[in-house]
């Protein structure tokens, strides 16, 4: 197994490959001014809640530093990621739509994000991935437990190369992204 | 060879693996109407556990319930669970996501967090590994059983206690009732009244170890796959790509005469039954019988992979086929073979099948005795 390419986003930056992004905002601000300066093709992105804005501003990040993309069909590349707080932000966002008997209104367009896979969904939807896609829960950033699921993955005996590792947000302004992609 | 050597099911039709199948074998069902139940201004239909079966308040009722379909699938398997050979992997959607609400007290907020959740279920049975949790929305109990077999191919552990749990609340409830994807009344697979879906309470869990041959009374996971529709976050495929894609790795080249039954996901709600169909029909599997249990528990989410294939296993055992309780009139473009009774069958292999949101699907090919 052999790790490619890196992408790393916290709150206040974005390094890619090692090397920094010039970039000036903080928080979800700071994944919007990466959506505008790096993509800017997916105009999805602005519905998505801020789990999966992470990860597909990281995502698209890896893809542009992996070569030249031609959005064909395959399967045989799986997107597992992980993190410590699940949906959290947006199972925060769901319960306050409910949690007042008197101001009850509960919204499916919050409901559907308070499932952590549906960025793995989204980068899926992105780029045509027919892979396997997966979100496991861990309650520490331990990247060696993180390998040791990855690695298995591979049984599955289609799977050539995995987009893998840590994608976790807690707020607009909390967020760290840590993925890469490991090939076979 | 992968092989399951204890279960058990934890639900509102019994506290055991036997319980739960005679109830279903017996047609039984505990779906119900709620009115104003938590507070919702909408009645609802669900198969709700009876909470005072939950009595030691040191850990949330999503964590009893583990602890006790845990505890009961140990009662016949011979393991130390303080080993550093064993490993916890637990599916949930929504563990204790009821601690949100400002109203309840007498938890950490921090247990809100599923791997805390999942920490205080194997500090309770004394095991020094992190627990892992697999939460792929309404697949996650099959991912957690791929998730089993892939470690102990690898030799990293010896056994896999794999604990599948969702607990209903407000949060949930009123979630899918936003969704419209609730049916007013007892739900019906593949029927064409088929109004959408119930939900349900239930733990449920399977222990797997690493054995060099099987015998003909054992269990065996045999192929497991996961695959995405890459098509929306909130809806199947029209052409039940995922779905059918993880159909076919599990079969390979199998003889499709083996299959016994395809245990549906089956929901009831239109646009699942109806990808099912397309799926099953593509992966040539329409003259087997198909069935779905949510009629008997509604859907229990992070709990369905891991019941629904219990009850496939316990099926088998009994040379039976289960009814789909609530099936009438097929309702699907694809004339697939739905169950409307209990059927014999002397065949030794399944296949158990799951959709859910994020557009992932997953198939699990189990047989009895290996493949012979």
């Amino acid at each position: 197994m052999m790790i490619q390419h890196r992408v790393y986003i916290s709150t206040d930056k974005a390094i890619v490959d090692g090397k920094a992004l010039e970039l000036t905002e903080k928080g979800s601000a700071l994944l919007t001014q990466i959506y505008r300066s790096h993509i800017g093709d997916y105009p999805k992105f602005f519905k998505m809640d801020t789990l999966c804005k992470l990860g597909f501003v990281a995502s698209e990040l890896l893809l542009n530093s992996e070569g030249e993309r031609n959005f064909e069909p395959r399967e045989d590349r799986a997107v597992i990621l992980f993190n410590r707080n699940a949906s959290l932000q947006a199972d925060t966002n769901y319960q306050s739509t409910i949690q007042d008997s008197e101001n009850f209104f509960p919204s499916p367009a919050a409901f559907v994000y308070t499932l952590p896979n549906i960025v793995t969904g989204e980068i899926a939807i992105r780029n045509k991935y027919y892979g396997e896609t997966s979100f496991i829960v861990i309650e520490e950033n331990d990247e060696k437990l993180m390998e040791q699921n990855l690695s298995v993955a591979f049984q599955d005996t289609d799977t050539q190369s995995i987009i893998g590792g840590w994608l976790d947000c807690t707020d607009e302004e909390h967020f760290e992204a840590n993925i890469f992609i490991m090939e076979k | 060879m992968i092989v399951s050597i204890a279960n058990n099911i934890t639900s509102p039709l019994g506290m055991t693996t036997a319980e739960n199948y005679a109830a279903v074998k017996a047609g039984k069902s505990a779906l119900k109407r709620y009115e104003g139940h938590w507070g919702l201004p909408e009645a609802f239909v669900a198969s709700l556990i009876d909470r005072s079966n939950f009595t030691d308040n040191r850990y949330t009722i999503v964590e009893q319930a583990v602890i006790h379909s845990v505890a009961k699938a140990l009662e016949s398997a011979n393991i130390d669970t303080s080993s550093p050979k064993v490993l916890f992997i637990l599916s949930t959607t929504k563990g204790n996501v009821f601690l949100l609400d400002k109203r309840e007290k007498g938890f950490p907020q921090e247990r809100v967090r599923l791997g805390m959740m999942a920490r205080q279920i194997v500090s309770y049975f004394h095991n020094p590994n992190e627990p892992i949790v697999v939460s792929n929305a309404c697949i996650s109990g099959v991912c957690a059983q791929i998730e089993a077999m892939r470690h102990l191919e690898s030799g990293n552990y010896d056994y896999v206690i794999v604990s599948g749990v969702d607990i209903q609340s407000a949060f949930i409830v009123s979630g899918f009732q936003s969704f419209k994807a609730l049916s007013p009344e007892e739900c019906k697979p593949f029927d064409a009244n088929r109004h959408g879906l119930n939900l349900g309470d239930a733990a449920a869990t399977i222990i797997y170890t690493r054995k060099e041959s099987v015998s003909e009374n054992e269990w065996c996971a045999y192929r497991g796959a996961i695959r995405n529709d890459a098509n929306h976050i909130s809806g199947p495929s029209r052409t039940g790509e995922g779905s059918y894609r993880a159909l076919k790795y599990v079969l390979g080249d199998i003889d499709l005469q083996k299959i016994a039954f395809v245990n549906a996901h089956g929901t009831a709600t239109p646009y699942n039954d109806e990808m099912e169909s397309i799926a099953i029909d593509r992966a040539g599997l329409s003259n087997v019988p198909v069935n779905s249990l949510k009629g008997y528990y509604g859907h229990t989410m992070g709990a369905a992979g891991v019941l629904e294939t219990i009850m496939s296993m316990q099926a088998i055992d009994d040379n039976n086929i289960l009814a789909t309780r609530g099936f009438e009139t097929l309702g699907v473009s694809r004339n697939i073979n739905v169950t409307n009774q209990n059927q014999p069958t002397e065949k030794k292999a399944f296949i158990k099948l799951l959709s859910g949101f994020g557009g992932c699907n997953a198939a699990l090919l189990m047989t009895k005795g290996g493949l012979r």
